[in-house]
């Protein structure tokens, strides 16, 4: 079954001759460098922003709504700040809060996957709690959340980490269930082996590869839903720019100054598709079968 | 099969169960006195008072959380704050332009991604393959509201082909009605196509390397049949799964579009109720909506005795 999967292709990737492996490297695995590329050039923009020429709270009433070019080259918002100093401000905590997220859910899910794959009597009530979480849409469960807060990254991390936690516990537990039967860990047990022993040094590595390729869909997803949130206005707190809030705040101004709206938007898409093509490309490189998972 | 249907509505009670009460907690895990967060910043001591005694908050948790429960099993679902309407009352108001944007999705959704998907396994390694792959991954990663507003701007404002917001009731005119649908549905479905078309190709491929398809080719049943009958029938449990577990991405998506589009449906309801902190709403829509997506996936898991005779019971 794919859960054992995630081991024959580690098997495979060890018997490879490690030069084959990395000439091709580029050529087979096209969405990965293209991903990578993209991030690395808007994760190198978001630490620059603090020392890079325009700021984004400054305003020019004077020159409010002006088209990209003269000066500003993504044109002014509705208040005359630099759309270009604000798309940039806002990668940092859209980077920021995808990171986070999808750090604080691995280490939160590893944690409930091993304990409901490995004890017997947690399993149900655990995966029944996960099912009632995975029912809750997401996105109203974190505006839920981040209403009843004071809006601040931490409260949207958490708001936004809480929906994503059961995927991470499935996966996890079901790669935890496929090893289990596999002949060394079998081994282990009979060598009397105890339980935390068996869970950290064997079955463990197993779950790392599937992980790390849902870590990045996890970042992805989190970068959509915190935008998603400022644009809802629960999410950033105002003053902080972030492509959500920018976004909800230049709605009226679609048709007569659609920078405002389009530059954090396509930055918004270009960070997501570059995430999640990284993601598709470790999953190609560290399991082709997940493929089949999605 | 009465005793799967019987025991899949056993842990479609409890999932439920548990989804009431992470609801119900929700207000009262928030740090702080949960009338003075609703009440908000300005809020006078009356205020305050007025809501705890409006949502009963002066009883011990327990009592609450009883009276709260069996309410809501006898299909009250509280009463707003600040409209002193039934919140079943107000969602009921709301349904229909929430159903029509998902239905629209779904009828327009389901067979692109399917057309495309089953094209894309068809020509695997082809052009089609992959400008459909590409278009997968760009469905998935682009954001709902950017798409919207990217709609508006092309068909709305600047070539003027669909209204730019807002909903015509079906009773009013049929034609405004479709021609409000558009726009919404295809932002909407977006990322939903883009999920099924990618599951859709992906077990479309397995199939199409079984010996029966070679069977079926080398005895000369053409491609369409082939495509449809032996394979795409074949590859259907895991599609009809991601389309049951791909709701979850309408429902959410239904909040996001509803708000671009200024369509008065159930998602603009509870994002007005949230920014005004009217948590019976909130609390109301996250039940309603949680249900609709454990009861279609449970109709979804009984449906595969329905695809594929094999599965059973």
């Amino acid at each position: 079954m794919t859960e054992a999967s995630a081991f024959t292709a580690r098997e495979l990737a060890a018997t490879a001759p490690v030069g084959l492996r990395r000439r091709g490297f580029v050529r087979r695995h096209p969405s990965l460098v293209v991903g990578a590329v993209i991030l690395a050039a808007f994760v190198g923009l978001a630490l620059a922003a603090p020392w890079l020429p325009g700021d984004p709270l400054t305003m020019t009433p004077a020159r409010r709504l002006s088209p990209p070019g003269n000066g500003f080259l993504l044109g002014t918002d509705a208040l005359g700040r630099d759309v270009l100093a604000r798309t940039i401000h806002g990668a940092r905590v859209s980077l920021l809060v995808g990171f986070l997220v999808a750090a604080l859910s691995v280490a939160i899910g590893l944690a409930i996957g091993l304990i409901a794959g490995s004890i017997r009597k947690a399993d149900a009530p655990l995966m029944r709690l996960m099912d009632a979480l995975m029912a809750i849409p997401a996105i109203l469960l974190a505006i839920a959340l981040v209403s009843l807060t004071r809006a601040s990254v931490t409260t949207v991390v958490i708001a936004i980490t809480i929906p994503e936690v059961p995927r991470v516990v499935r996966l996890v537990r079901s790669v935890v269930l496929g090893v289990r039967e596999q002949p060394f860990v079998e081994a282990a047990i009979a060598g009397g082996a105890r339980l935390p022993k068996i869970i950290l040094r064997h079955i463990l590595p197993s779950t790392i590869p599937p992980l790390i390729v849902q870590a990045t869909y996890i970042c992805a997803s989190a970068i959509l839903v915190e935008a998603t949130l400022s644009f809802l206005g629960a999410g950033s707190p105002p003053e902080i720019p972030s492509w959500g809030n920018m976004i909800a705040s230049s709605r009226l101004y679609l048709a007569r100054a659609p920078w405002t709206i389009f530059s954090p938007g396509l930055a918004l898409a270009l960070v997501v598709l570059a995430v999640n093509l990284v993601g598709d490309g470790l999953r190609d490189h560290l399991d082709p079968r997940l493929a089949r998972r999605l | 099969m009465i005793a799967y249907v019987a025991h899949r509505l056993a842990s479609l009670i409890v999932v439920m169960a548990l989804v009431g009460v992470c609801v119900f907690l929700l207000l009262h895990l928030a740090p702080g006195d949960p009338a003075a967060i609703i009440a908000g910043d300005n809020a006078t001591p009356d205020q305050i008072a007025s809501i705890r005694a409006h949502l009963g908050l002066d009883e011990a948790l327990p009592i609450q959380f009883l009276r709260w429960s069996t309410a809501v099993l006898s299909g009250d679902l509280g009463v707003s704050i600040f409209s002193n309407t039934p919140v079943a009352t107000l969602i009921g108001q709301r349904l229909e332009p929430t159903l029509s944007l998902a239905l629209a999705t779904l009828a327009f959704a389901v067979p692109v991604a399917l057309v495309l998907g089953v094209l894309a396994a068809w020509r695997a390694g082809s052009s089609i393959d992959r400008a459909s792959m590409i278009l997968a991954v760009a469905g998935f990663s682009a954001p709902a509201f950017v798409v919207g507003y990217l709609m508006i701007y092309v068909f709305a404002v600047t070539l003027k082909w669909f209204p730019v917001q807002g909903y015509t009731p079906i009773g009013e005119s049929l034609a405004d009605w479709a021609r409000h649908l558009v726009l919404p549905a295809l932002t909407l479905g977006l990322a939903y196509v883009a999920l099924i078309a990618r599951i859709t190709r992906a077990t479309m491929l397995e199939v199409l390397a079984e010996d029966y398809i070679r069977t079926a080719k080398a005895k000369g049943v053409s491609t369409g049949p082939m495509l449809l009958k032996h394979a795409l029938r074949n590859a259907g449990v895991p599609i009809i799964t991601v389309i049951g577990i791909g709701v979850a991405l309408l429902i959410g998506g239904v909040v996001i579009t509803e708000t671009v589009y200024n369509i008065p449906g159930v998602g603009r309801l509870v994002v007005d109720a949230i920014s005004k902190r009217d948590y019976p709403i909130v609390q109301g829509v996250i039940l309603v909506f949680s249900a609709v997506y454990v009861v279609i996936n449970l109709v979804v898991d009984i449906s595969y005795t329905l695809i594929d005779p094999r599965i059973r019971y």
